[in-house]
Formats: C-alpha cells, structure tokens, sequence
C-alpha cells in the first residue's frame, strides 16, 4: 500500500514535469502550426542558464530569470528566424527548428563542455518533506508538482481571462478574422513562441537540478514530449495535461511489474511503452485522446 | 563524401612516399576511440593520457635505442562502421599497431577485422592492443593471437568485487540493476553466479534491467529497491544512468551501499555529487589515493599539464600498456606486430602497484585490483586518506581492500591460434 502511493506520487510528479514540458510545445503548434523541434533544447537552456544565474545570485532570481531569458530568446528566434522562414511552408519550419536544436546542442558544447555541470538542488529545498511508513518523499518533488500547478492554473487563466488569451485562443481558429479586427499576428505568434520557449525553460530550471544538467538532457526528454503531444491531441492543452499524467504514471507503475511475457518483463519493457501507446493511438484514434484535428 | 575520398588518396600517397624511407621512423600507434559526439571527452582523455605517456617514453630514449613512438587519434564516434572505415585509412598509411577501448561492440568489430586482415596480408599483420571493452567473450571463445587486454574483464571485475563482499557480513540483501545490452547482462549473470558461490546466505531480492541512457526518472526503481529491503545494490551503470541511479536513491533515502564498475567515470563524480558520499564503492586498477602509489609522481606530472575539463589521471593500465609495448619491442628487437605479440605473451612486468602477467593462454593481462569508496575529500570533513578528489566534485577514493592479481584469474576458454 505505501510502496503504491509512493509509485503514484513519483508517477504524478514526473508527469507534471513532462506537462510543463509539453505545454509549451503544444500550445506553439495549436497556435503556429510548428512542431518545434527545438524544444527540448529550450529546456536545455533554461536548465544551463539557471545553473549560471544561481552560482552568482542564487536558485530563486536563476527561478525567475533563467525562463525570461530563454523566453527572451525564443522570441528573437522568431522574430529573426521562423518569421522569414515561415514563407517557405511548414517543412522549411520544421527543418529550421531542427537545425537549431543541434546548433544550440553544439553551443552549450562550446560554453559549458561536455560533461555534466554542479547545478543543485538548493539546501532549503533538499531533504525530506514527510514520510511515509519509513519511506521519504523528497520537498523538491513537492515543489516540482507545485511550481507545475501553479503554472498550470496561471496559463488557464491567462488563456480564458484575459484580453491576450482570448486574442491568442481566437488567432488559433480565426488568425484572418483576427488580423482583420486590427490585431497584430505576428506579435502574438512572437509571444507565444517565446512563451512556449520561457515554459521550457522553466521546466529545465526545475528539471535540470532534480536530473542532471548535461549537454545530453535535451536528446533525453525530446521523444517523450513529442509523444505527450500526440497522445494528448495535437494542440490540446487539457490533452497534454492528460497525456502527461497518463505516460508518467503508466512508466512509473510498469517499473514495479515483473511479470514477464515471453522473457520480457513489463518492468523492462516500461520506457518503451510510451510510445507502443502512442503508436496504438495514432492507428485508432489519430486525432489523440482530447484533440480536435484529424491526422 | 568527395572530401573524404580525396583526403583517402592523399594519405595513400602520403603513406607511400613515406615507407620508402620509414626504417628510422617512428613507431606509430593509432589510437581508434570517440574524438566527436557524444563521448569525445572520453576518447580524449584516453588520447591524452596515452600521449604524456609516449612523451615520458621518448624522453627516456625511445625504443630499439633511439626510435620513439608516437600516438595517432582516429574518432571511431563509439560505432563500429566508423572504425573499420578508420581501420582501413590506418592500414593504408601503414600503421601496425592499433589501441581502442570505448565499447565492447567496436572491440569486437575490430578483432573480427584485424583476424582477417592479418590473414590476407602475410607480413603486413596489424596488433590490437586493447585498453578498457570488458566483454569478457574477446579473451574466451573470440580470442585472437593479436589481440591483448589491459583491463580485467567484467567477470575478473565481478570476482574480485565479490570476494570482497564476502567479507562483509552487513551484507543481507542485494539488489541488481544494470542497463539493458550485453555488458550489463553480463555484470548480472557474473553477479548471481559469483554471489551464489561466495555468499550463499546472500538473497538476491531484485533483478531489473532498463534502457541504456533512456531513463530520466529513477524514482520508481528506488522506491522499488526500497520496497525489496535491499541492503546493497550492484550495478555496471555509467554515465548518466549511474548518476540518476544514485541521485534518485538519496532523494529518497534509500540507505544502500552501491557497488559499481563505473561511478568514477568521466562527468560522474561531478553530476553525483554528496549524494554519494560513503555510499559509492567502485572496483578498479587505480585511484589517486591508493597507498604506496609508485605512480604518484607520474600522477602529479600528468595533472600539471592535463587538458582543461579532464584534469585527473584514470588509466593506470594505459601507463602499464605502453611500458610493456615498450619493453617488448626492445625485447624482440623488432617493431613488427608478430615479433612483438610473441614478447608481450606470458609477459610480466613490474608495475607501479605490484607484478602484473600478460596471460598466454588468453592474452589477458592479471593485475591487482582495488575496491574504493568515494568519501568526502579531508578538508570537507572526510576521512585523512581522501586527499585528492576526483575532477573537483569534492568526492575522494579511499581504498577498501586490495585484490591481489590472483584473486581476478579466472580460467579461459580460449583456444589460441598462433601463425
């Protein structure tokens, strides 16, 4: 029974971080219709920029920086990149934010080496935060699960509640009807970009201490977030929420499980089964479980 | 692609002009491992250490009284296409002697292209000395005349690491968890097998496999070693799937002692951090802290002019390898590889931390292990033996035992073919 609930509390934080991770990206192809490649890197860039900023000043301004910044620099990405290449159609998008994933790849190579970097956990946040019949559940994972929430209730209401959010989710159905009512597109496309990108990031400064900051984290989530978004429904922030929950729970469950098919137990088999979901699902349900597009 | 094919012919060329008068020239030595991608830091380590070590060579005076030799990098990028393309560059630039040690799979690779090579080419053989792939297949049924190793393979390791938890009577309950693919199904398979034999009592209460490098979130395998009241865990783990390993374990803390072939590889101490203070044990030829270290100096030189990133020195058996490729060619009197191979079989030598056998039945070399634990460094607050600690992390090895040579000898199934 304990050793359950400590599963569940592992599954559902691990898929909080992946919902952060996801939401991002998710909300960027609704809006944009780019499936941005590089968005794992922007998660990269928030773990390394928030390593940076909290060997100067700290863990909790490298909190509120490192995302800002990498927002920041997800918004010249678009005003100076995927706006010009835009023209050229969705594969020369695509093809860009490839590209960019391994030239950003190469530049923390450059600035930071190759090896893992000391970005830790700070000591107010380290230790125990209850137990539970001799097992302990670590305070950074409450505070992965509440800084995720907390973003989580913060994009919904910047969504249904304000002027922004509202010009945002109409520029997802109606951009023409949107741009002639006098609203500026492009910009919104360049804030939600960057704010896809500052989501990212946010997951990185929270991730990027919980794992390990190395040039490789990017390559390590980048698959798994794709298939959140495809699971969930393309564009479907309530379906990565879902998504997210569902594959952080499904391979925190699948590890406890040793029994085998065939030589292969499920346990083995755990990270693998993320994407036979995602596969199942593209055959019987391509739109995913809360999307609105077909295919 | 074009490049590649002119730069080919360019070294032809090159390496034709050159064998006219190559008598005096120098030994050179290709060193075929990952200068790019992924695990470049590693390969250059290796790159490195080998290098000072050709250095400290020449200066002595070289070999075959006066010849020196010289240590040429070839990126392999840890995939075995690329270093049989690189095998082929090497042989045509007319390189005799290779050295490799990242992954067992371009080992292997390797060996096959080297057998057949020499096969073809009566006279123009070609000797693979290998520095770190364990699998322990390539000094049993794969063994090869011309092929020698180093390191102690993954059951020599396992042997010694388990003779030593014999004597660790807290020892109750062990978990296993290794990365799915061939070393670590051998690390598992050597686990139980030893175990069973040395600590009958022991129960083994876990046995997990998962991905090589796929796996973010540890959290659920340690919330299930904790479940299974394991008191030990063993693990091949390196790389990131060490590092999570142990990190995911202090955060929920689990209070296991973690024996491990790799937690002091490149990057590792570092992403562990305190996490694995006086819990981490690894089995190795070498620490910087071992007692009555003769390689000290040699240590401490290497460190003054180490490259930036890589500053600690790690491969004792890479200093022992030269020394004995060294003394074998001056013993042969002769750089070609079969002269050489015939020395370096049933060679011992003097090594810096007591006599190491390059075994002729199989070409294994017989050295002495260590069994250390990673502390806080003395000035932290760690034990006085901590004294210098691994790439900066602020964790130091301090021995727990030492493995005598004969401890690891394990019998072989080799049936060696000599031409």
């Amino acid at each position: 029974m304990e050793f359950v609930l400590v599963q569940t509390l592992n599954g559902i934080s691990y898929g909080l971080l992946l919902f952060m991770l996801s939401s991002g990206l998710t909300l960027v192809f609704s809006l944009m219709g780019v499936l941005n490649f590089a968005h794992a890197s922007f998660y990269m860039l928030g773990a390394y920029f928030a390593y940076q900023v909290s060997a100067q000043i700290g863990f909790w301004p490298g909190l509120v920086f490192a995302p800002l910044l990498v927002g920041a620099l997800g918004m010249l990405v678009e005003r100076w990149g995927l706006r010009t290449v835009h023209k050229y159609g969705h594969v020369a998008e695509l093809l860009f934010t490839f590209g960019l994933a391994y030239l950003i790849e190469e530049a923390v190579h450059l600035i930071w080496g190759r090896l893992a970097v000391e970005y830790r956990v700070p000591a107010e946040l380290d230790g125990p935060l209850f137990h539970i019949m001799g097992s302990q559940y670590p305070i950074y994972r409450g505070f992965m699960m509440l800084v995720s929430v907390t973003m989580l209730v913060s994009i919904w209401l910047a969504l249904t509640r304000t002027r922004i959010g509202l010009v945002i989710q109409a520029a997802l159905t109606h951009p023409q009807t949107v741009e002639a009512l006098g609203h500026n597109v492009p910009r919104v496309f360049m804030l939600v970009f960057g704010g896809g990108a500052a989501l990212a990031g946010l997951a990185g400064v929270i991730g990027g201490n919980a794992f390990v900051t190395e040039p490789g984290m990017a390559a390590a989530v980048g698959p798994i977030i794709f298939v959140i978004v495809v699971v969930g429904g393309m564009g479907s922030l309530a379906g990565a929420f879902v998504a997210s929950l569902l594959i952080g729970c499904i391979q925190t469950f699948a590890v406890s499980l040793d029994w085998a098919f065939g030589g292969i137990s499920i346990a083995q088999a755990a990270p693998v089964l993320p994407y036979l979901l995602m596969v199942l699902l593209l055959i019987f349900r391509p739109k995913g479980l809360m999307g609105t597009r077909e295919g | 692609m074009n490049h590649a094919v002119v730069r080919r012919i360019a070294w032809g060329a090159a390496a034709a002009l050159l064998s006219f008068g190559a008598q005096a020239q120098n030994i050179r030595v290709a060193y075929i491992d990952p200068l790019s991608g992924a695990f470049a830091q590693t390969g250059e380590q290796g790159l490195a250490e080998f290098r000072f070590a050709v250095d400290q060579i020449n200066k002595r005076g070289g070999v075959l009284g006066g010849r020196k030799l010289e240590v040429l990098g070839f990126d392999s990028k840890v995939s075995p296409q690329e270093a049989l393309n690189q095998l082929k560059r090497i042989t045509d630039q007319g390189i005799r002697i290779i050295t490799q040690g990242n992954g067992s799979n371009v080992a292997g690779a390797l060996i096959e292209a080297v057998n057949r090579h020499n096969e073809r080419n009566p006279g123009k053989e070609i000797l693979f000395l290998n520095y770190a792939a364990v699998d322990p297949a390539f000094t049993n049924d794969k063994c090869s005349f011309w092929h020698f190793r180093f390191d102690a393979n993954a059951d020599m390791k396992m042997e010694s690491l388990t003779t030593y938890m014999a004597g660790q009577k807290n020892i109750k309950k062990v978990y296993l968890i290794n990365q799915d693919y061939s070393f670590g199904h051998a690390v598992k398979k050597a686990a139980r097998d030893y175990l069973a034999r040395k600590r009958p009592d022991v129960q083994i209460v876990g046995d997990d496999l998962h991905p090589l490098g796929k796996v973010t979130d540890f959290a659920p395998y340690v919330a299930k070693i904790k479940a299974a009241g394991a008191d030990t865990v063993i693990t091949g783990n390196w790389g990131q799937d060490m590092s999570l390993l142990v990190k995911a374990g202090k955060d929920a803390g689990l209070n296991v002692d973690w024996y491990t072939y790799y937690a002091g590889g490149l990057g590792t101490p570092t992403a562990m951090g305190e996490a694995a203070a006086g819990k981490v044990k690894i089995i190795a030829e070498y620490h910087s802290n071992v007692a009555n270290n003769k390689a000290a100096k040699w240590d401490a030189d290497y460190r003054k002019q180490a490259p930036k990133g890589n500053p600690d020195f790690y491969f004792l058996r890479g200093k022992i390898m030269w020394e004995m490729l060294a003394k074998a060619i001056n013993q042969a009197k002769s750089a070609e590889p079969k002269a050489i191979a015939l020395a370096l079989e049933g060679m011992r030598h003097a090594a810096d931390l007591g006599e190491v056998e390059m075994r002729k039945s199989d070409h294994q070399l017989i050295q002495p292990l260590y069994v250390f634990t990673l502390h806080k460094t003395a000035a932290r607050g760690g034990p006085k033996e901590a004294r210098i600690d691994m790439e900066g992390s602020g964790l130091a090895p301090v021995t727990d035992a030492r493995l005598e040579a004969f401890t690891s000898a394990q019998p072989t199934s080799c049936q060696m073919k000599r031409p």
